[in-house]
C-alpha cells in the first residue's frame, strides 16, 4: 500500500461522514425551504418552485388564521388535545402501574388483551365507529373523536407505562408497603414524582399523534367548522384552484404547534419513536 | 376523578411490621383484615386500575373492530336494510381487479417505505459512526426526526408542490440542463406510485438511520478493533459485525414502516387521492371510497378486516425473527 492511497482514503474517510449528513439534512429541509418560500409570495402567486419572493408577505398568515379559518381549526385541535392527552396519560399510567407492580388476576392475558391494539389500523374501525358514534349523536362532537383516539393510543401508553414500572426498584414499593401505605398512595406520592421522564414521553408522543390524527377527524366529524387543523388542511387541499401562498401559510401554521413541541422536548419524543412507537 | 376515594383502601401486607404513619400518606389503617379477604380485595382494586384503559379501549377500539368483522359478512349501502351474504365480500377481494390492485400497491409501498430507508439508514449509519467525534449529532437528530413529527398532510401538501409541473424538482432538472426529463410526477400513470413512495422514504429514513445510529454506539468499540486486527475492511466489519449486532433496531424499524406502509392513507388521499386512475389505490384509500362514498359498507369492511390479519401477522413475524438468537 503507498502512501498517497493511504492519504487519499483517509480523506475520504473523513469527509464521507459529514458529506453523508450533510446530504439527508439538505433532503430534509429543502422542501420547508420551498414552503417557507411559498408562504411569503405576494397572494395568488403561482406555484414557483424554489424562487425568492419579491418581498415578505406575512398578510398571507393573517388570510390563513381569519380568512380561510385556521384559527377556529387550530382551536378545535387544541380542545380534542387537551381532552385526550391527559385522560389517556393517566389512564394508561393506572393501567401500566398495575399490570408492573400489582396482583392482577389475569395479568398475562389482559396485557396481551391491550397490546393485540398496537396491531389494529385505524382502517379497521372507522367504519363501525362512524354508523355506531352516529347511531348514539357523538359524531361532530368532541367526546366522540376524544374517545376514538383515546382507544386507539391505549395500548402503547400501556406498554410504555408497564415497562417503565418494571424498571423502578422494588424495594420502593416494598419500603411503602411497611409503611402502611395504600397502593394509590405509593404510586402517586412515590412512584410518579420520579417517572417524570417517561411520563412526559407519553404526553409528548400523545399530542404530536393526536395533532396529527387525520382519518378519525376526517370521518367523525363531518361538519367543517368543527374540524381539526390537519383535516380542515386536508379538506382545503382538495378545493380547486388554490391559492399557493395561502395554503403553504396555513401549512406553517398547521404544523408549528407540533414542531414547537417537539424541539422543547425533543429528547423525550425521539427516545420514545425510537422505542417502537408506532404512529397512532 | 371520584374512584379516587374508593382507591385509597387499605393493601395491609400481611405481617406488616408498622403500622405506624411515617408520612407516606395518612391512609394507614389501625385494624387488618384477615389476609385472605385482603388478598381478593387487593386483586379487586388491581382491577379498577385497570377499568380506566380497558373500558375506552374495548368500547372504541376491540368492539368496533368485531363489528367490523360483523359487517363484512353483510352487503350493505349504508342506509338501506342489509343482507347476510357470508364470505362473498372476501371472495371479491381476490377477484376483483382493483382490490387486488390496491393489495400490490401496498406491497410495493413496503419497499419504499421499509426495505430503502432500512438500507440507505443502515449503510449512512455506517459511514457517520466510523467518524471520531460526535459534534452536532443534537442537531442531526433534531433535522432528521423532523418529518416524524410533522402531520402527513402537511408532508403531502409540501412534496405535491416539490412534485408539480412547476415544483422544485422539475426545476432542479432543468437547471441541470435535463429539462427534457420533466414530467407531472403525480399525474404520471408510471410515476405516481414510485413518487408517493419515496414521500414515504423521505419520511422514514431519518428515523431509520437515527435509529441504527443509535444502535452501532451500543456496540463495543473493541470487537471493531479485533476485526480490524484480523485484518477485516469497512466492509467486511459492516457486513459481520454491524448487521449482525443491530437486530433489535431492525425489528422497530421494519414494525414501524412496515405497518406505515400496509395503513398509509394520508399521504395518498392529499397527494393522488389513489389515481391517476386507479395507480396508486391502496387498501386504505379504497376502504374509505368504498364505505363512505361508493356505498359498500360489506366490502370495505371486509378488507378492513383483511388488512388489520395482514398487519397483526407482520408484526408477529418481525418481532419472532428480532427473539431468535443471531
Amino acid at each position: 500500500m503507498t502512501s498517497p492511497t493511504l492519504t487519499t482514503r483517509a480523506v475520504t474517510g473523513r469527509l464521507a461522514a459529514p458529506v453523508v449528513l450533510a446530504l439527508f439534512m439538505a433532503a430534509v429541509l429543502i422542501p420547508f425551504a420551498s414552503l417557507l418560500l411559498a408562504a411569503l409570495q405576494p397572494a395568488g402567486a403561482p406555484l414557483t418552485g424554489f424562487a425568492l419572493p419579491d418581498g415578505l408577505h406575512f398578510e398571507n398568515f393573517s388570510r390563513a388564521w381569519s380568512a380561510a379559518g385556521f384559527g377556529t381549526l387550530l382551536r378545535s385541535s387544541v380542545v380534542i388535545a387537551l381532552c385526550v392527552v391527559p385522560a389517556a396519560v393517566v389512564c394508561a399510567t393506572l393501567a401500566g402501574y398495575a399490570l408492573a407492580t400489582l396482583d392482577v388476576p389475569g395479568r398475562g392475558r389482559l396485557y396481551a388483551y391491550l397490546l393485540l391494539g398496537l396491531s389494529i389500523p385505524a382502517e379497521g374501525t372507522i367504519i363501525p365507529l362512524y354508523y355506531d358514534l352516529r347511531a348514539i349523536g357523538l359524531t361532530n362532537t368532541v367526546p366522540g373523536l376524544a374517545l376514538a383516539e383515546i382507544a386507539a393510543f391505549m395500548p402503547f401508553g400501556v406498554f410504555w407505562m408497564r415497562a417503565h414500572f418494571s424498571t423502578m426498584p422494588r424495594s420502593l414499593m416494598e419500603a411503602a408497603r411497611l409503611d402502611g401505605a395504600s397502593s394509590w398512595v405509593t404510586l402517586w406520592r412515590i412512584l410518579l414524582p420520579n417517572s417524570r421522564p417517561a411520563v412526559t414521553t407519553l404526553g409528548v408522543l400523545y399530542f404530536v399523534w393526536s395533532w396529527n390524527q387525520f382519518l378519525l377527524p376526517l370521518i367523525l366529524i363531518q361538519d367543517p367548522a368543527r374540524r381539526t387543523a390537519p383535516a380542515g388542511l386536508g379538506f382545503f387541499t382538495g378545493q380547486f384552484g388554490v391559492d399557493v401562498p395561502l395554503l403553504a401559510a396555513a401549512t406553517l401554521i398547521v404544523i408549528a404547534p407540533v414542531v414547537l413541541v417537539y424541539l422543547f422536548f425533543q429528547r423525550h419524543f425521539i427516545s420514545g419513536v425510537l422505542s417502537g412507537a408506532l404512529k397512532g | 376523578m371520584t374512584t379516587a376515594d374508593r382507591l385509597t383502601g387499605p393493601a395491609p401486607a400481611p405481617g406488616a411490621q408498622s403500622r405506624v404513619e411515617r408520612g407516606a400518606g395518612g391512609t394507614a389503617r389501625k385494624h387488618p383484615r384477615p389476609a385472605r379477604s385482603g388478598r381478593r380485595r387487593r386483586r379487586a382494586v388491581a382491577l379498577l386500575y385497570l377499568l380506566p384503559a380497558l373500558l375506552p379501549y374495548t368500547l372504541f377500539a376491540v368492539l368496533p373492530l368485531l363489528h367490523t368483522a360483523y359487517l363484512s359478512l353483510f352487503d350493505w349501502d349504508g342506509v338501506t336494510l342489509p343482507s347476510f351474504v357470508g364470505l362473498d365480500n372476501y371472495g371479491r377481494i381476490v377477484t376483483d381487479p382493483q382490490l387486488r390492485a390496491a393489495a400490490w400497491h401496498a406491497g410495493a409501498l413496503i419497499l419504499f417505505f421499509s426495505v430503502l430507508p432500512i438500507c440507505l439508514g443502515l449503510v449512512s449509519a455506517a459511514i457517520v459512526s466510523r467518524r471520531a467525534g460526535r459534534r452536532g449529532t443534537t442537531l442531526v437528530r433534531t433535522v432528521l426526526f423532523l418529518p416524524q413529527v410533522i402531520p402527513l398532510v402537511a408532508v403531502g401538501i409540501l412534496w405535491r408542490w416539490v412534485y408539480a409541473e412547476d415544483g422544485t424538482l422539475n426545476q432542479a432538472l432543468r437547471a441541470i440542463g435535463l429539462g427534457g426529463l420533466t414530467d407531472a410526477w403525480l399525474g404520471s400513470f408510471t410515476w405516481a406510485l414510485p413518487a408517493v413512495g419515496l414521500i414515504g422514504s423521505w419520511v422514514v429514513s431519518g428515523l431509520c438511520m437515527v435509529l441504527f445510529l443509535s444502535g452501532t454506539q451500543r456496540i463495543d468499540p473493541e470487537i471493531y478493533e479485533a476485526a480490524r486486527m484480523d485484518g477485516a475492511g469497512p466492509v467486511r466489519e459492516f457486513t459481520a459485525i454491524t448487521v449482525p449486532l443491530l437486530r433489535p433496531e431492525f425489528a422497530v424499524a421494519l414494525s414501524i414502516t412496515v405497518i406505515a406502509a400496509l395503513s398509509s392513507f394520508d399521504l395518498i388521499y392529499i397527494t393522488t387521492g389513489g389515481g391517476p386512475g386507479n395507480s396508486t389505490v391502496v387498501p386504505g384509500i379504497l376502504i374509505y371510497r368504498l364505505a363512505f362514498g361508493g356505498g359498500a359498507v360489506g366490502v370495505a369492511s371486509a378488507l378492513a378486516i383483511v388488512l388489520t390479519v395482514v398487519i397483526s401477522i407482520a408484526v408477529l413475524v418481525i418481532n419472532r425473527l428480532s427473539r431468535e438468537a443471531p
